[in-house]
């Protein structure tokens, strides 16, 4: 079977700004790939040719089968897109909303109401169907994006920061949406620079940095590209560093964090080695607050394959 | 459904969602309602008071000239919603859509042509209430409406085509501004264009405001009796057609182009 979603060597500039650097994609039908990387890595740029709101200046992409550039017009009929900014009209309440998305992708009126009426209360949303969407919480309006994108049931959706600037409870609503969504077959192209949304959604993770993939995987083949478990813990204070370093260098390399008093080192042999590691420490006199055995998270598969964390770089997304 | 069936349907949706946008937003109402009203008011009391014309009532002259500027400051309006639609992602869910891209354009136009005919029927009767008369038939005076709406509607394009191509409210509203006064003040609005100094002159009379206003008050009998000299206002009615013909075979391809351009950043 053909991958549902398929990008191959795709470059954009922007004057002088090189958003994508030969991103290659490929996303097997009914599942989920997760696009991990920091603002500016080049996420939203691919989400946007994928959905045909832009050209690439290089390379070429499919999508359900159709080029995203010689066949777009047909390939909108048949993809959803929901983007970090709702984009839901303010003035309308939550049913007008869903009505001319259906509308505009040609249902015909008596459909499009009824579609509305379905994914509003899919969404939880029945009881504010109604009401303008300028008196929505944030975590409704993401809801009421998403239903639009999905007015017209297509197989392939995007999404691109879908929880973005959420408060926690709403993250973790839109997350059960989307889990859903994604055991009906669709299959979706999420884009995050949270890990945690990454590992729980997706089925695999690309890891994006300027402009391309650097590194493709399920959750746990990129935990283990990182190495095996590792010893974490915090120290009483900032003098307490040097000696944690010094005594933990025989495991391997000694990473600190000097305004959180953390200290990382990657081990083998488990729980033993925390024994070990506690009873080294205790030898140089450290004091420990807190210690704990690990697997790397994702932040570490990051922080090791681009040298900065997820999160460091905050340039515009564009 | 044919190219042309999906461009008319989809343009009746986004002319319906901003029809839905005005009854609801009370500046927007405010635009195409209580401005022209002020407008009327203050310029038919304040100046209407202050200056005499020969053999005729000022009040009358100015109230077709307040016509063409309101349309011309009330477009700002629609200019100004259109840059905040592009910052917020709606053109992005329109352009992924399998919707006629010109529908957006179509839809946004149509809709200021109605905002546009409900301040004229504000305008035109608050003016009635404060002394202005239609002293033609009343086939002129329905060509004089018809010729305000169809510069109105393509005034809109322009606006439409300066803000795609601005894109921040923020800028649009400076440039607007800046604009859109000299546009009405150097016309025949309030003062005799033919009294103006050289260029200006050239300028004023030439200006498509003018050539419309003098137009209006031809076809509703509102003109002065001293017949302005000048050949663009002599001809003001074929002049004004041709104007806004003119402005519509420019902006309305430019507009197109512009919408497409700021939609695929």
């Amino acid at each position: 079977m053909p991958p549902a979603i398929h990008a191959e060597g795709l470059v954009k500039k922007y004057g002088d700004v090189v958003a994508l650097d030969g991103m290659d994609l490929s996303v097997p039908e009914g599942t989920v790939l997760g696009l991990l990387g920091p603002n500016g890595a080049g996420k939203t740029t691919t989400v946007r040719i994928l959905t045909t709101l832009v050209r690439p200046n290089a390379g070429h992409a499919t999508v359900a089968g159709l080029d995203v550039v010689t066949q777009a017009d047909r390939l909108r009929s048949r993809i959803g897109a929901s983007g970090q900014y709702a984009a839901v009209d303010d003035h309308m309440t939550g049913a007008e909303n869903l009505e001319m998305v259906g509308r505009l992708y040609h249902l015909g009126a008596g459909r499009s109401r009824q579609r509305a009426r379905e994914l509003l209360e899919r969404f939880d949303l029945t009881g504010a169907a109604d009401r303008p969407v300028r008196g929505y919480s944030g975590g409704m309006r993401r809801r009421l994006d998403l239903a639009g994108a999905l007015v017209a049931d297509p197989p392939v959706l995007f999404l691109d920061e879908p929880t973005t600037g959420l408060d926690p409870r709403a993250r973790a609503g839109l997350w059960d949406v989307i889990s859903e969504l994604v055991a009906g077959g669709t299959t979706v192209l999420l884009t995050t620079q949270y890990l945690e949304e990454a590992d729980r959604l997706a089925d695999r993770i690309a890891v994006v940095d300027h402009g391309h993939v650097i590194a493709l995987g399920t959750a746990d083949e990129l935990k283990d590209q990182v190495g095996g478990d590792r010893i974490e813990l915090t120290v009483a204070g900032a003098g307490d560093l040097a000696a944690a370093r010094h005594a933990l260098a025989s495991f391997g390399e000694v990473r600190i964090d000097p305004t959180a008093l953390h200290v990382t080192v990657p081990v083998t042999g488990g729980t033993a080695a925390l024994t070990t590691a506690l009873g080294l420490l205790a030898a140089e006199r450290v004091t420990v607050r807190d210690a704990g055995l690990r697997r790397p998270t994702l932040d570490d598969v990051f922080l090791t394959l681009t040298g900065h964390e997820v999160t460091a770089e905050k340039e515009p997304a564009r | 459904m044919n190219a042309l069936q999906i461009v008319l349907a989809d343009g009746v949706t986004i002319t319906k969602r901003n029809a839905l946008k005005i009854r609801r937003a009370p500046d927007l109402l405010g635009g195409a309602v209580i401005l022209p009203i002020v407008f009327v008011l203050l310029f038919a009391y304040v100046f209407g008071s202050m200056i005499e014309l020969p053999g005729m009532s000022y009040r009358e002259y100015m109230i077709p000239g307040i016509f063409v500027q309101t349309i011309v400051t009330s477009a700002q309006i629609t200019g100004y919603t259109l840059t905040q639609d592009l910052q917020k992602g709606i053109f992005d869910r329109f352009r992924t859509l399998p919707m006629a891209p010109s529908a957006v354009l179509v839809g946004q136009t149509v809709c200021d042509a109605l905002m546009n005919v409900t301040s004229i029927v504000v305008m035109a009767l608050v003016g009635l209430a404060v002394g202005w008369r239609i002293h033609t038939s009343p086939l002129e005076a329905v060509l004089g409406f018809l010729l305000l709406l169809f510069f109105a509607y393509a005034f809109s394009w322009v606006t439409a085509a300066v803000a795609l191509a601005l894109r921040t409210p923020e800028v649009f509203n400076n440039i607007a501004t800046i604009v859109s006064m000299p546009l009405v003040f150097l016309s025949n609005a309030f003062v005799d264009t033919g009294r103006l100094p050289g260029p200006l002159k050239v300028v004023a009379e030439w200006n498509p405001v003018s050539t419309v206003i003098q137009a209006a008050r031809e076809l509703f009998g509102n003109a002065a009796e001293t017949h302005p000299q000048a050949w663009p206002l002599q001809h003001a009615v074929a002049v004004s057609l041709s104007w806004s013909v003119l402005i519509l075979v420019v902006f309305v391809p430019l507009a197109t182009r512009l919408y497409k351009r700021a939609v695929s950043r």
